[in-house]
């Protein structure tokens, strides 16, 4: 109990981001909840990311790939061999992080800059890589995947709270929050223990990481597979969510939605990937929605937006971000508690030791 | 023999299409050792005011090197207003901008333009010419001819030429360059300038080959990257000599293994330079200062 009441305030805002998405389901429509059930996949892929270029330093413009091949492990399970989806997830997850570690050790020899251009290179070629084996991938048609329908526990408790049958849109939405939050915690976990703090050494100065004994290269092996393995569980949940995968639904954008996600949240943050994916998910829908809904707005403009807004919006928020605020929403947030807390308190502050915010991680 | 031949000479042709793009990534490289992601979308944006400038009545060889000058202006303005205020954070950031202006770039020509593909007029005859039993196209002659004139031209400028030399010397030691009295910022802008004009040229030069679309340059960037690295990325001779490596390779490949893994044998080729030789076929050891 006292515990609970010494509690920093973080600790409750983690609380109440629970319940907010633990209620979501049960006050919105079906849709919405499957809508919001994607940007936590996506929350889940670019907390991968964010492991890996916020905590370990090294950039990859590939994860849209990673996502790929979880969602293709997963469906092609599912569809050829009927296994149960659920029982694909951890499979997919743990295939695609040994795939990233194995990808990790040839970018141990890269430097950062010619990593970023591998990766790159490979999330502009997997879709057409993925339309190569056509009868496994189902080349261009892609392939369908059944909604799985909700088992009676969980129908049952749905019902008792809000009086209606639950929908398989909804129990996935709860799959996802379930992974989202388990894998969430892992990574919080990671962050402040040895790993974590390996990791950051390894990024801020790598041979003074080595002086200092840590194992450079088999940390950053590690990062790209732990990275690998978030992006899988991410892309098996993503292709579950939309029922459907084709090569055309992991294009080079989507590295690059991914990207933008880690950068704006904040990178080598923990509550960073979440409000990012929030954002790089909404942005288009929302935009897409709010610019035909204005009058003012000519046709022909709404109907470009709809092509070009999020490409454009997506390059202004990231030239923008990485000029003014390198360390995203969380640096923003936390350089203003940080003022506010000074300006509240006065001049006392300084002997209680502030610590100072986070170095710029990028 | 024949057919093995033909496929030389317009493997040859795309080759130089792709020096180009790279010698652009190589300017930009050895001003700041950054590679500037969004080189091929900048070409993309000029090759459309071309065709918007051509669309307007202006003849192919008017609009050509208007619109190289236009690109050249671009390319100052684009370091002037997004790079510079960055110069010095970490390469990574700057990683990120250049690709947020790739997104930028890409997403302003599907607003401009919109994303329906168009073809682009082709100053050459499509017709071919017999030379000793290879049928040789004007196309692929006439994209040899002017990336080749080009690629003389940039040498003759770097190499033999006052603005040159200081260009040179502000890439190489920037320090050194500032105390000498050369405006070192001026010249990674004009860096930029040079290196977006170079890249416009292989933007107007695959367009008749390929669709003028925002996405056209997307896959081109790629084999551009791979004859870079294949190059050396420092080399400006050796990403001419890569390009055309690249171009060879990839041309024979789409014929004789399988035209839907083009883009995959770009992949493959970067790949394995990054692994095997990370400095390339004619770029030095990097030492790193600890």
């Amino acid at each position: 109990m006292n515990r609970l009441r010494t509690a920093p305030p973080r600790y409750w805002l983690v609380v109440l981001a629970v319940v907010l998405f633990l209620g979501l389901p049960t006050v919105t429509s079906s849709f919405v909840a499957s809508e919001w059930g994607q940007a936590l996949t996506l929350a889940i892929a670019i907390m991968g990311l964010n492991i890996l270029v916020g905590y370990s330093g090294q950039l990859s413009l590939g994860h849209g790939a990673f996502m790929a091949l979880g969602a293709y492990i997963s469906a092609i399970l599912v569809h050829r061999y009927h296994v149960d989806f659920l029982v694909t997830i951890p499979i997919a997850a743990v295939a695609t992080g040994l795939v990233g570690f194995l990808f990790g050790v040839p970018a141990l020899r890269l430097s950062p800059l010619y990593l970023a251009l591998a990766t790159f290179a490979l999330a502009v070629v997997s879709p057409s890589l993925i339309k190569r084996p056509a009868e496994l991938t189902g080349g261009v048609q892609g392939i369908l995947i059944p909604q799985p329908d909700p088992p009676p526990f969980a129908g049952d408790a749905f019902n008792a709270v809000t009086g209606t049958a639950m929908t398989s849109d909804q129990w996935i939405y709860y799959v996802i929050l379930f992974c989202t939050l388990l894998l969430f915690w892992l990574a919080w976990n990671l962050g402040r223990r040895r790993p974590g703090r390996a990791m950051r050494a390894i990024r801020d100065g790598e041979v003074a990481a080595a002086a200092s004994g840590v194992n450079v290269a088999g940390f950053k092996t590690l990062a790209f597979g732990i990275s690998a393995f978030y992006a899988g569980t991410a892309g098996s949940l993503f292709g579950l969510s939309i029922g459907f995968i084709s090569p055309d639904t992991f294009p080079v954008s989507l590295s690059i939605q991914l990207l933008v996600g880690a950068v704006i949240g904040g990178l080598a943050s923990i509550p960073g990937p979440l409000l990012g994916a929030i954002f790089a998910y909404f942005l288009p829908i929302e935009s897409n929605q709010w610019v035909p809904s204005q009058t003012w707005i000519p046709d022909q403009i709404t109907s470009t937006v709809k092509n070009a807004g999020p490409a454009v919006s997506y390059g202004v928020v990231l030239i923008l971000v990485m000029m003014f605020a390198p360390n995203g929403i969380v640096g923003l947030v936390k350089a203003g508690y940080v003022a506010l807390n000074r300006r509240l308190r006065g001049a006392a502050d300084r002997e209680t030791g502030q610590l100072p915010p986070d170095p710029q991680t990028v | 023999m024949q057919e093995f031949f033909q496929l030389l000479v317009s493997g040859i042709a795309t080759g130089g299409i792709f020096a180009s793009l790279a010698l652009a990534l190589v300017l930009i490289y050895n001003a700041m050792g950054l590679v500037n992601f969004a080189q091929g979308e900048m070409a993309m944006f000029a090759t459309f005011l071309a065709y918007s400038l051509i669309g307007r009545g202006m003849s192919f060889w008017i609009a050509f090197p208007v619109t190289l000058v236009l690109a050249f202006a671009g390319g100052i303005a684009v370091q002037r207003v997004v790079i510079k205020p960055v110069e010095r954070a970490p390469v990574l950031s700057l990683v990120i901008i250049t690709l947020g202006l790739a997104t930028l770039v890409n997403g302003l020509a599907g607003f401009v333009w919109g994303y329906v593909p168009r073809s682009f007029p082709s100053p050459f005859s499509s017709d071919s010419i017999d030379l000793a039993g290879v049928f040789v196209s004007y196309r692929d002659m006439g994209v040899i001819a002017v990336t080749g004139l080009v690629l003389l031209c940039l040498y003759l400028l770097l190499q033999h030429t006052t603005v040159g030399l200081t260009l040179r010397a502000a890439a190489h030691h920037p320090e050194a360059s500032r105390l000498l009295g050369v405006h070192v910022s001026w010249m990674l802008a004009l860096g930029w300038g040079l290196a977006s004009a170079v890249g416009a040229v292989s933007g107007i030069m695959v367009a008749p080959i390929l669709l003028l679309e925002p996405n056209m340059m997307q896959t081109i960037i790629i084999y551009a990257f791979a004859a870079a690295v294949l190059g050396g990325i420092e080399s400006p001779l050796g990403a001419v000599v890569g390009g055309l490596i690249v171009g060879v390779t990839v041309n024979l490949a789409g014929a004789y293994v399988a035209g839907d893994l083009q883009l995959a044998v770009g992949l493959a080729i970067i790949i394995a330079v990054l692994v095997l030789k990370p400095n390339g076929l004619f770029g030095r050891a990097a030492v790193r200062r600890v």
